[in-house]
């Protein structure tokens, strides 16, 4: 039973009060794109066991989406951020690599 | 091996049960197999026991980081069926039932299999309209399956309230021959079956890694030291995308929470399983006598083997709804598994992008009813290179757009 | 005998008896008893069968671990089996029988099992019942079966009523023990919101029992005093009959209180589902005594050392006049005191160490107990009670010294923290080798959103077993918690316990060491599922070494209990047959609830019409008035058909669609979904969201759109109407208007963010009317307002104005082929403006129709219809649809999907009509056969039907369908399955059935 916090809104909502909405940081791929490319934006998931990026809506809240960085063997939050970013603030990245020295994630790390 | 028998257990009864031997021996791995399956579930014990059966091929070993059956294969609700919408789907799970039927004989392990009948419940037009479609594709696709009136399922369980103020049962799809097994004695049952054939069973070692020569496997290092191998099967539900990391390649998969619960057990009062997908829900009483209870997954990416209550209460909301009489009893014991998921729901049997190295994983919610047929497909697609039943199953089908999509007859896959 | 003393009794009013039943025998007890208690008082030692052998049950505990003293209680709608009696408060009227026998307790044919249990060991289902096959089904299963299960099912549906607390707190303590109040206390003080709840009815748990000293208070007055201090602080809350039952992630507790179970006939609930989020929980939830493993341990009559002294002290009873104590730690000579004091008599202390110390060991002695060293219990005698026990050393293998006749025997194996809610959510266990326990490690307790402990554990259930540590240990863990949770810590001493010295215990797993298989057979670990010490090690010989294994294999720690009792000593026993140290087995996995909780509690007040919000209309109780026969559209219910008089559905349904036809239909399409999209960017967007061009629409006009999701499949359709230079108004079907919201939304939020759009759900604002058929108009003009001709009002237009006196924004859409009007009305004045329509329209013939017409003309029409011939894997080109695919749009959603392969195959199923020739209508969800088998020998198929009926209209059957290369064989003739085996022949034809040409909407 996940709590995470609203950035938009500024609670700190209970999971009940949210809709999980799967992985963060996609890049859409559209026409005139490769195959493997569209493939790997549609299907292709970073599933780790550990530092994850996700998107979450406030649905019975703010109906906002926003982003959570969040360990998937712990459900340990480290921050939640807006959606409207394509990348996690240096603030989030520094938290996660305070608590899991040497992490990455897709591009990141 | 000695065989299992009343008379075995008569002759054992007089003299302390000393005799009985291991069900399974206890090995450290050689230095090099045919064959290395990672995962010593349902899935991956029956992918080595056909590979020795059906082809001959007994040098394997099949390694496992924990115990034996303990990952979905001893946490699951049981539940087998094969009636599903779509060929590939309906090939493989009818494969795998009537596997089920006879897989006490082959094994000399009793798994209990029980062909109680279960019944998917229609509660909405469309479900009347999806079922009946399904009715039609298990027709020509050798499933026997059958549309049965409201009146019918209330005669084969007379706990359900038919007539509730939501949801009534308009009908449902009653497969005859679909029941439930012992889950944990599948998975034993195979165990001894392959060590009987002289496989390896490695408990308590993990892979640490995956050695490859260029673009084929040569091997995997575990926590027992480096064992080479000639081809590798992955079956590792929940840690696929984990492991085929280790590979070097990646899975369309995502990991989920899938919660179970059981209640206090009660003298038989229901000898079907029952499926209301439009309240998301399942039921079936166990051989013990608790009332088996399952829902949908949890929504969320989520390694920890629990899961949120929220989900445990609309599972049983629902069925409270749809069988009145269970209000009364009592959650005995609630708990999590982790379950893969892909794009459309169906699992992954296939080659993969490293020579040597095949995958089978993604069966979300549905994966014990499949354990036998995806044993038995898996190892032919291992030893021969291909296989009918996991043709349109393999992990470049996304690729293609060519989905194979059971929730359009339900609502929800499994 | 067991009975009621004269003297003590500390929970029971004996100037109040309660009458009841057990097994429809009229009994008699006091206020303040649990049914066990109640029972013993009246020498009913004999309460349950086991579950396997069907061994006789006696009581063995005196709380929530009780594996045995499980009975049926009430009747009818208040029946409910597997109550646990030693945790039912008596009432007046309760009525309980015992459970598991045939045909009653004191004679059970099943018994007869304990005659085979040579032949039943541990797994033996699995090694046997193998051959012939259908004998497991037919035979053998149904045998198992009979024999297994507890209590009777239930056939009613509960009749009492239950709810749902939220709650949130700072510390939420679990357990009103001395360690539990002295950390509500200390975490009270720092200002913390404090949770405090306690299983049972009374504050104080064992230490009241024990009556040691705290801060020079008896332990009962100090309990008082706490207790009072804590209610008179704002800040706390206390529950007693409440059970933290689960700890789950962030903090979230899940605690069920026991409202009304004690008092049926109190108003109100009765039970509470309390979903607490608290930012440091306290478990001070106690420990359990261990029984010991000893041959015949099971025999009614023998119980928990503790569970005795709790019978005497709380309730006055005496469980047998001759108690034999066995024990191999100090805690069980307070029994062997206790008893003594009240006049009974104990023949002997049966004490498995050699030379053990202490305070309570010399306690004993003074009072002339006598006590055997270093010897151990080789038997008990007895079978339905306990007559005697055959003494034995603890270091041989059992060979008998003296034989002892006592009716009772208490036993104590040592002590196991409860540590149940601190591992639920990961919490680690250490084995502690010196008091032969594991008990939770603080440096690995489980963590929560931000990483870091949120569990602490106090007292006993910490390890700390003494009074003087255990208190100290509460208020310290009040105070760690209040500090965790934010709290500063204030001033204030923690509570000073005393009690008497206790020397250390010894490990005893097996009575005694050297027992041999006979002796091991009888040694039970589970006392419900009878596992016995024997069925343990077998599983270990058989190579069922992991813990779980073991637990599964034998079934120990499986049972109501949940291995309360047996966990431990079954782990014990593995341990040492695998040669193995205890922490290196380690434990199975501890899962909620602690004890079981009634799936009424979780289900709350969410049942019948409550089970899920019911969305209506406006005009939804009109429908209910006049005949609606419902089906559920998503939360929704819409009107089917109405039915008047005798007729049938299908009659209903046939006569809807043919007077709409003919004269005049009305429809209530308000569910169907009404979005406003505005912004600068709307069109733009709207672009992307749409396969189709909606950015080019003129004002004042309305266009069919479709959906896809990004992988390609269509997902909704539906008329998008521009109403000004920057909003479109977009339709979506009933049970789309949520989804596509959130679908557009996601769009907007997640990837075109800068885009200046708004999306508003304005579905229930308007209630919406199709008016329907030939005198569409006439009605309209009859009600009188704006213009709705043909010229002013052409097809694929839309207006607002007023109608009949209401605001109205009218749509000149048709999906039934007909002349027809969509008009939205506010969602207010719906009920007022479709009785005005019906009045008005009876000239006219009106009639309503439902959804099961409107589907029926749409057919007619070949219009699709999404969820019919949509299904999640079809895509716009499958249907025909190309035209609605925009060529000029650079990008939509779906269109990358669409270039894949497989999408782009010219051998997709495509969309056509189809007619039998001989009228009759093909069965739902049919497929076309074609020739031969697929490689897994499943029949060919070359395509399948997506929508069929009868056409009352055409006076015969008609249906679309998904054909191979369909449109391209028009005339052609294929074959559709029957369920029966047979098939129906139909013709491939155009999908438009009725009006080909339009004439009937073009007036």
């Amino acid at each position: 039973m996940l709590t995470l916090h609203c950035p938009n809104c500024g609670v700190h909502a209970d999971e009940t009060d949210l809709h999980a909405e799967g992985e963060a940081h996609l890049k859409r791929f559209g026409p005139d794109s490769s195959d493997d490319d569209f493939h790997d934006y549609m299907f292709q998931r970073q599933n780790p066991k550990g530092v994850h990026f996700e998107r979450w809506k406030h649905v019975y809240g703010c109906g906002k989406y926003f982003l959570a960085a969040r360990c998937t063997a712990t459900l340990e939050v480290f921050g939640t951020y807006s959606a409207q970013t394509h990348e996690p603030p240096q603030a989030i990245k520094d938290a996660i690599s305070a608590k899991r020295p040497g992490w990455s994630w897709g591009d990141f790390s | 091996m000695k065989r299992y028998s009343a008379f075995a257990i008569a002759r054992e009864a007089f003299r302390q049960h000393s005799g009985w031997d291991r069900a399974w021996a206890k090995r450290e791995p050689k230095k090099k197999y045919d064959v290395i399956i990672v995962g010593a579930g349902g899935h991956g014990l029956a992918t080595a026991y056909y590979l020795g059966k059906n082809f001959g091929i007994t040098n394997v070993a099949v390694i496992e980081k924990g115990w034996l059956g303990g990952g979905n294969t001893g946490r699951n609700t049981t539940i087998i069926r094969s009636n599903y919408l779509q060929d590939p789907s309906a090939a493989i799970y009818e494969k795998s039932r009537s596997l089920y039927e006879t897989m006490s004989q082959d094994l000399n392990y009793n798994v209990m299999f029980s062909p109680r009948g279960l019944i998917m419940l229609a509660q909405t037009q469309h479900e009347i309209r999806g079922y009946q479609r399904t009715a039609h594709a298990n027709a020509l696709q050798g499933v026997s399956t059958e549309w049965i009136s409201a009146a019918r399922v209330k005669e084969l369980c007379p706990i359900m309230n038919i007539d509730g103020p939501r949801y009534p049962v308009l009908g449902g799809l009653y497969q005859a021959r679909g029941g439930t097994a012992r889950h944990d004695a599948v998975a034993w049952g195979y165990a001894r079956a392959c060590s009987d054939m002289g496989m390896d069973i490695i408990q308590q070692c993990e892979v640490t890694g995956v050695r490859k020569n260029g673009d084929k496997v040569v091997g995997v290092d575990t926590t027992k030291g480096p064992i080479d191998c000639d081809k590798l099967g992955m079956v590792v539900a929940g840690h696929a995308s984990v492991l085929a990391q280790k590979a070097g390649f990646r899975l369309p998969i995502e990991s989920v929470a899938l919660q179970a619960l059981v209640s206090e057990p009660i003298k038989p009062c229901m000898d079907v399983v029952v499926m209301a997908n439009t309240v998301h829900g399942y039921l079936s009483q166990s051989d013990k006598g608790e009332m088996v209870i399952g829902g949908g997954t949890d929504g969320y990416n989520n390694y920890t083997q629990r899961g949120s209550f929220h989900h445990v209460e609309e599972t049983v909301r629902a069925l409270v709804e749809t069988f009145p009489m269970l209000g009364r009893l009592k959650m005995l014991r609630q708990w999590g598994g982790i379950v893969d998921v892909t794009g459309d729901r169906s699992p992954i049997l296939s080659k993969t992008p490293v020579e040597g190295v095949f995958v089978n994983c993604g069966w979300g919610t549905g994966g014990f009813k499949a354990i036998p047929g995806s044993g038995w497909a898996m190892a032919e697609l291992m030893a021969k290179g291909h296989s009918p039943l996991t043709e349109e199953f393999n992990m470049f089908r996304f690729r293609e757009g060519k989905f194979i999509d059971e929730s359009v007859a339900a609502g929800v896959a499994h | 005998m067991s009975t009621r003393l004269a003297l003590g009794g500390r929970l029971v009013n004996k100037n109040k008896a309660v009458s009841f039943a057990f097994n429809g025998k009229n009994l008699r007890g006091y206020e303040g008893d649990t049914l066990a208690s109640a029972l013993l008082a009246n020498d009913q030692m004999l309460v349950g069968r086991s579950f396997k052998y069907h061994r006789p049950r006696g009581v063995i505990a005196s709380g929530a671990e009780e594996p045995n003293g499980l009975v049926n209680l009430g009747k009818g709608s208040t029946f409910e089996p597997n109550q646990r009696m030693t945790t039912t408060e008596l009432f007046e009227g309760l009525s309980a029988t015992s459970q598991n026998h045939w045909p009653s307790l004191e004679f059970d044919v099943g018994a007869i099992n304990t005659h085979l249990s040579r032949f039943l060991p541990a797994g033996f289902y699995y090694k046997m019942f193998i051959h012939p096959r259908p004998f497991w089904k037919y035979v053998y299963e149904p045998i198992i079966r009979h024999s297994a299960g507890l209590g009777k099912a239930p056939t009613e549906q509960d009749s009492d009523t239950y709810e749902h607390f939220h709650a949130h707190f700072d510390v939420m303590i679990v357990g009103g023990g001395i360690s539990g109040l002295a950390a509500a206390h200390s975490s009270a003080q720092t200002g913390a919101r404090v949770l405090l709840v306690e299983q049972t009815a009374d504050w104080g748990g064992r230490a009241v029992v024990d009556a040691p000293k705290i801060d020079g208070l008896t332990a009962q007055e100090w309990v008082n005093k706490t207790v009072q201090d804590l209610e008179s602080m704002g800040n706390v809350t206390m529950r007693l009959r409440m059970q933290g039952s689960g700890v789950y992630d962030h903090g979230y507790v899940l605690a069920y209180e026991r409202l009304s179970d004690h008092a049926p006939e109190m108003e109100g609930p009765r039970h509470r589902l309390w979903r607490i989020r608290a930012k440091q929980i306290v478990t001070a939830t106690g420990a359990i005594e261990r029984p010991l493993s000893f041959a015949g341990n099971d025999i009614p009559g023998v119980l928990l050392a503790a569970a005795v002294r709790d019978y005497a002290i709380n309730f006055g009873v005496s469980v047998g006049d001759r108690t034999v104590v066995v024990t191999n730690n100090d805690d069980a000579y307070r029994t062997a005191i206790v008893l003594k004091n009240a006049g009974l008599d104990i023949p002997a202390i049966i004490d498995a160490r050699t030379a053990p110390e202490g305070d309570l060991i010399d306690e004993a002695r003074a009072l002339g107990i006598r006590i055997e060293f270093g010897k151990a219990v080789a038997k008990v005698k007895g079978g339905k009670r306990v007559t005697g026990v055959e003494i034995c050393t603890q270091a041989g293998e059992g060979a008998v010294l003296e034989e002892i006749s006592c009716d009772c025997v208490a036993m104590s194996g040592g002590w196991s923290p409860v540590v149940h809610l601190w591992s639920h959510c990961g919490g680690k266990l250490n084995w502690d080798d010196v008091q032969a326990m594991f008990r939770p490690d603080p440096e690995r307790a489980p963590t929560g959103a931000d990483g870091l402990g949120f569990v602490t554990t106090a007292g006993v259930a910490n390890g700390h077993l003494f009074t003087a540590e255990a208190v100290a240990d509460g208020f310290a863990a009040g105070r760690a918690a209040a500090k965790a949770a934010g709290f500063k810590s204030k001033a204030g001493q923690a509570p000073l316990g005393e009690c008497a010295h206790e020397g250390p215990i010894s490990a005893v797993w097996l009575m005694p060491q050297g027992a041999k298989h006979a002796l091991r057979s009888k040694a039970w670990l589970d006392f419900q599922n009878d596992v016995k010490v024997s069925d343990v090690q077998l599983a270990a010989q058989e190579g069922y070494e992991s813990v779980e294994h073991a637990k599964r294999y034998t079934t120990i720690g499986m049972a109501t209990d949940q291995g309360k009792l047996s966990n431990i000593n079954g782990l014990a026993i593995l341990s040492k047959a695998l040669n193995a140290d205890i922490p290196n087995v380690g434990t199975t996995t501890f899962r909620p609830p602690y004890t079981p909780i009634s799936l009424s509690s979780i289900t709350g007040v969410a049942k019948n019409e409550l089970f899920q919000p019911i969305r209506k209309t406006p005009m939804s109780d009109w429908h209910a008035a006049n005949g609606a026969d419902f089906e559920p559209v998503g939360q929704w219910r819409r009107p089917y058909a109405y039915i008047r008089g005798t007729e049938t559905v299908e009659d209903a349904v046939n006569r809807e669609v043919v007077n709409t036809r003919e004269k005049l239909g009305l429809l209530d399409a308000s569910t169907l979904g009404k979005l406003v999209v505005k912004g600068p960017d709307a069109g733009k967007f709207l672009d992307m969201m749409y396969t189709n061009m909606m950015s080019n629409l003129a004002v004042g006009k309305c266009r069919y759109g479709l959906m896809c999701s990004e992988n390609g499949f269509l997902s909704d359709d539906g008329v998008v109407a521009r109403i000004d230079e920057d909003t479109w108004l977009c339709h979506t079907t009933t049970g789309g208007a949520e989804r596509i919201h959130a679908w557009m939304e996601d769009w907007l939020q997640c990837e075109w963010w800068d885009w200046k759009v708004y999306v508003a759900n304005v579905t229930e604002q308007w209630a919406q009317v199709a008016v329907v058929g030939p005198n569409a108009r006439k009605v309209l003009e009859k009600i009188g307002g704006m213009d709705v001709s043909k010229e002013t009002l052409p097809f694929m237009q839309w207006a607002d104005g007023t109608l009949g006196g209401f605001d109205a924004r009218v749509y000149r859409i048709s999906f039934s082929g007909e002349l027809s009007y969509e008009i939205a009305v506010p969602a207010s004045q719906g009920a007022a403006f479709w009785e005005l329509l019906l009045a008005a329209g009876q000239e006219f013939g009106v009639m309503p129709y439902g959804t099961e017409a409107l589907h029926i003309m749409r057919a007619e029409k070949g219009f699709i219809m999404i969820g019919d011939e949509t299904d999640g894997t079809v895509i716009p080109q499958d249907l025909n649809l190309q035209w609605a695919l925009s060529k000029k749009k650079t990008d939509y959603l779906g269109k990358r999907a669409h270039e894949r392969s497989h999408m782009a195959d010219p051998n997709r199923w495509k969309l056509v009509g189809l007619e039998t020739l001989d009228g009759s209508v093909i069965p739902d969800g049919s497929y076309a056969i074609a020739d031969g088998t697929n490689a897994n020998g499943q029949r060919n198929t070359q395509g399948r039907i997506t929508s069929t009926y009868y056409s009352p209209t055409l006076k015969k059957g008609i249906a679309m369908g998904l054909v191979l290369h369909g449109p391209d064989r028009m005339g052609e003739e294929i074959e559709f399955n029957k369920v029966d085996g047979t098939t129906v022949r139909a013709k491939i034809v155009d999908p438009v059935f009725y009006d080909k040409e339009g004439a009937k909407n073009n007036v």
